[in-house]
């Protein structure tokens, strides 16, 4: 049923139909209206045999659902940043005991300084711990994604993170088709855990494992990821046939036939590349996306598929390994590493801690990529005198001290320098 | 594609209003996207959201840089903060005040946009006569179907039934109606 | 006869068990005797397990978990913290549970034994019981919080911890279960204040009973009755429940192995772990000491206190000690016969 709807919302009525028996609800800007409202669903009854639990941390919500799951029910719970981090223990915990959780990500970015404000920092510090993470480019998709992520974590005893733009979708009221429960039932079957706490069958779950055996888990964990990338796609056929609508796979790709430049990116930002990528075909600029939905697994295979041809490929991301540079971009070098012919790779970072990434933006980086084309890590729209400012001070005293207050003091105070010393 | 960006303050229905005028588009088979300014202000800081409507799906994520229309539930922030900010020459203004342009200061500014397409409405003295409380923002929306006819006021009438089921909604309709048919109705000033 | 290692041959017998002031089974009602007393005792932790000699921990587990698993009608879930418990329990790649068991981390037994009883309630199977157990450091340091939470929400789980007094697994280090002028690995017996400090101190027993809990006890293998009816008790009750049992460790309290049983017991007649009962956040009852011990008899068996009496600095700790115990005893009105010291 199309609904205007905001994203949050229509994210809480698809997980009601996926049939949650178990949701953990910890409050986090910007996830908290997905479980506020799935609170509300249980309340009134629209969600029948749920457990709603309001819990006293992100640990806990998650640990939490990691007893539930093992105990046999499908167990949902929602966070972002710093929520992330405090369950991180957790995060590679469920992954490890193979509960297949379905956990939203409202993305933000991660403190100090503190930003409750988009960016891909959150998801990108778990990518390792053993989950799936599909990154939604618009309400839609998140709606969409959560009905497949039951589907693949269920199938592959995986957990799975949906990863949508904190603020940007989740709090964007737009239009959404929210599925109808039937054809819901028919994509995602009843959960039927392979491995149940259950006295009739009593099994020891999450033992010690040493040097013996430790290595080939590992391995057996790491091929299953390999497993999901060819599910993933599978799943996502399944879906069209279904609901009729292309939502999920590994990626997507947009007008990249002839094109010399490519883009790669992530989440939200897909829909303003489009929009930017559509002027510039119009002024004759031979320019195309890959917007990439999963990032674990990792899909190397199907992006060495379509980044093999043109001349460059910018990658756009809304994270940073600090020290390193960008996340994606070194993926994406993986991805072409050995290839004959391979792209040249130019990285960027953009939209950290909710800046807005804007067509005018984006029009001189895509531009900038054809007429000189940059190695390292470009940072989109940097405050140019702020950097000048603080690189000034910094060469000037041996031990310029902490970067984030010294910006806040010149700029309370005006001054050239932090003003406390 | 129109924009709309709207200025209020916390608490005055700013994220409710854009959320509004996005369902009444919806309602006439339209896309439309809804978003606040993304921030933590509280009740009273200023805060701004926005509204986007389209014929075609919508994949824009940025900001509102220039919009096609401002409506402004509080006549104190052209004071606090830069409202006319990226509108755009062929634009319109909407402000909730009972008093004059001239006597807001804005005078100048309003003499930039085409004849017509500024208007002032005393929306909360509107809402407090048919609602009971000072809140603007259904009121302007219905200013802002008869101002720009970019949505029907059936439409904008619909998605406040919708929104606020019950007396709240029937009586916010109300308000808007009046608030509307001052713009259709009396002659445009200046 | 006074010498111990001469006294072993000729045997006096006794009505009680040696030294341990508990009733023998075959002098009690048949519907008192021990669960493990029982020909078809569970075994929810059977044998071969890898806990060292004389382990308090691994026969607190035993005895609470069998009692609770027969008041479950055998419908039990059992959730563990990281530990001794965890790690002695199941040497890869065996187990000694024999009942369906989880571990998932350090911090979160409390949460995720709140997440099975809730599996258990949507799966319409409330017989099915959860109990989640930590030793002390995954009890009352990490897990705190989630521990906290599951009170205040009172979901359906008995939270058992094996308080051993420090992080024996890790190799005997200080938690805030350790009692002052202890010695641990992190609070060595060297420096002008040797061992653990005189903080505070942080009883659990105490906050849980804050919380207003159904039900909270503590216990103490050296009466293993009075645990196996606490646990019995907590099973029959719906909601949060609370069992703090006390468990020597001659690891790490330096302790012989066969005097477990022993110190266990001295350390509830000198009064530094009081034996009580709280519903609802009211304290019911109390196991008064029977004969009240000097706090002396019960730290000079362990080598964790050896370096108290080398010194006067060590005196003087163990008079704040015996404050303690003094403290306990008055608090909880332990003991009757107030100045009724050796």
């Amino acid at each position: 049923m199309l609904k205007q709807i905001e994203g949050s919302h229509a994210m809480a009525e698809g997980i009601a139909l996926c049939r949650p028996e178990v949701i953990c609800a910890y409050p986090i800007t910007p996830q908290t209206h997905i479980v506020e409202r799935l609170g509300e669903m249980v309340r009134t009854g629209e969600l029948k045999n749920c457990e709603f639990i309001n819990v006293e941390s992100e640990f806990t919500a998650l640990s939490v659902a990691i007893g539930a799951s093992a105990a046999g029910a499908r167990a949902y719970t929602a966070t972002a940043s710093q929520g992330l981090l405090f369950m991180a223990e957790a995060v590679y915990n469920a992954a490890g005991l193979g509960l297949p959780v379905v956990m939203t990500i409202g993305n933000r970015a991660i403190g100090a300084p503190i930003n409750i404000w988009n960016d891909h920092s959150d998801a990108m510090s778990m990518s390792d711990a053993g989950w799936m993470q599909l990154f939604a480019e618009t309400n839609q998709e998140a709606v969409d994604l959560h009905i497949q992520a039951f589907r693949l974590a269920e199938e592959l005893s995986m957990p799975t993170m949906v990863c949508v733009d904190g603020f940007i979708l989740t709090h964007a009221v737009e239009r959404v088709d929210v599925p109808e429960q039937a054809e819901v039932d028919d994509y995602l079957p009843a959960y039927e855990p392979v491995q149940v706490l259950d006295p009739n069958d009593p099994i020891s779950i999450g033992a010690m494992v040493g040097p013996d055996a430790f290595t080939e888990v590992r391995f057996l964990q790491h091929y299953k990821q390999t497993l999901a990338l060819r599910l993933i796609s599978e799943f996502a056929g399944e879906f069209k046939k279904q609901f009729g609508r292309d939502s999920g796979g590994l990626l997507r790709t947009y007008k990249i036939d002839d094109a010399e430049v490519l883009v790669v990116a992530m989440g939200s930002v897909n829909g303003t590349i489009k929009d930017t990528i559509d002027e510039m075909r119009a002024d004759g600029i031979r320019i195309g996306l890959v917007t990439l939905v999963a990032f674990r697994p990792f899909p190397v295979e199907a992006l060495r598929k379509v980044l093999v041809g043109p001349k460059h490929v910018v990658v756009i991301e809304k994270s940073l390994a600090v020290g390193m540079g960008g996340q994606l971009a070194l993926h994406v070098d993986l991805a072409l590493r050995n290839v004959a012919g391979a792209p040249q790779v130019h990285s960027v970072v953009a939209g950290l801690g909710g800046r807005p990434i804007t067509r005018p933006s984006l029009h001189r980086l895509f531009r900038r990529a054809l007429v000189q084309p940059w190695e390292g890590t470009h940072f989109l729209d940097l405050n140019e005198e702020v950097i000048a400012k603080e690189l000034h001070y910094v060469r000037k005293v041996r031990r310029s001290g902490p970067t984030a207050e010294n910006l806040l003091r010149r700029l309370r105070t005006g001054a050239q320098k932090p003003a406390a010393d | 594609m129109f924009q709309v960006r709207f200025h209020g303050r916390g608490g005055q229905g700013v994220v409710t209003a854009a959320e509004l005028l996005s369902v009444a588009a919806f309602l006439e088979q339209r896309h439309a996207q809804a978003f606040p300014s993304f921030g933590s202000e509280r009740t009273g800081a200023p805060v701004v959201s926005f509204c986007r409507i389209d014929d075609k799906e919508i994949r824009l994520r940025e900001p509102i840089l220039e919009p096609d229309a401002l409506i402004v539930q509080d006549p104190t922030l052209f004071k606090a903060v830069d409202v006319f900010h990226g509108l755009r020459p062929d634009g319109y203004l909407l402000v909730n005040t009972n008093r004059s342009f001239g006597d807001l200061q804005i005078a100048d500014a309003v003499a930039k946009l085409p004849r017509g397409q500024a208007r002032a409405v005393p929306a909360s003295d509107l809402a407090l006569k048919y609602v009971g409380r000072p809140l603007p923002n259904a009121a302007l929306l219905g200013a802002f179907a008869a101002l720009t006819k970019i949505v029907r006021f059936d439409s904008v009438a619909v998605a406040i039934r919708q929104t606020f089921p019950g007396k709240v909604g029937e009586t916010n309709v109300a308000a808007a109606q009046a608030a509307h048919d001052a713009v259709a109705v009396a002659p445009v000033a200046g | 006869m006074t010498n111990g290692t001469t006294s072993a041959a000729i045997q006096k017998l006794h009505f009680y068990q040696k030294g341990t002031f508990t009733v023998g089974n075959r002098l009690v009602s048949e519907a008192d005797r021990s669960v493990q007393a029982s020909i078809d005792r569970s075994n929810a932790l059977t044998c071969g397990h890898r806990a060292c000699q004389g382990c308090g921990e691994a026969l607190g587990a035993r005895y609470a978990l069998d009692a609770a698993l027969r008041a479950a009608g055998g419908n039990l879930i059992a959730v563990n913290a990281t530990g001794c418990l965890e790690v002695f329990t199941t040497p890869y790649p065996e187990t000694s549970w024999q009942i369906p068991w989880i571990h998932s981390l350090f911090g979160n037994a409390a949460a995720v034994a709140t997440g099975v009883a809730a599996a258990m309630r949507v799966k319409g199977r409330p017989e099915i019981r959860v109990v989640a157990q930590g030793g002390d450091g995954g009890t009352t340091d990490i897990g705190f919080g989630c521990l906290s939470g599951m009170f205040e929400r009172n979901d359906d789980v008995l939270y058992i911890c094996y308080d051993n007094e420090a992080y024996m697994n890790t190799g005997v280090q200080r938690s805030s279960a350790t009692p002052p002028a202890a010695r641990t690995a992190t609070t060595p017996a060297v420096g002008p204040q040797p061992g653990n400090v005189f903080g505070t101190g942080k009883s659990v027993p105490k906050i849980a009973v804050a919380h207003g809990i159904p039900f909270v006890a503590t216990a103490t293998v050296a009466d293993l009755h009075d645990l196996e009816r606490k646990v019995v008790k907590a099973m029959g009750i719906h909601g949060a429940r609370y069992l703090h049992i006390h468990v020597p460790c001659p690891l790490g309290w330096g302790s012989a192995s066969q005097d477990t049983i022993r110190l266990a017991q001295l350390a509830v007649e000198c009064g530094m772990f009081p034996v009580f009962e709280a519903e609802h956040g009211v304290v019911t009852g109390r196991r008064k000491i029977r004969r009240r011990v000097p706090v002396e008899d019960y730290l000079k068996p362990q080598r964790r206190f050896a370096h108290l009496f080398t010194t006067e600095e060590g005196r003087k700790c163990i008079s704040q000690l015996q404050a303690m115990a003094d403290r306990n005893i008055a608090e909880y009105r332990l003991f009757d016969w107030e100045g009724d010291v050796e």
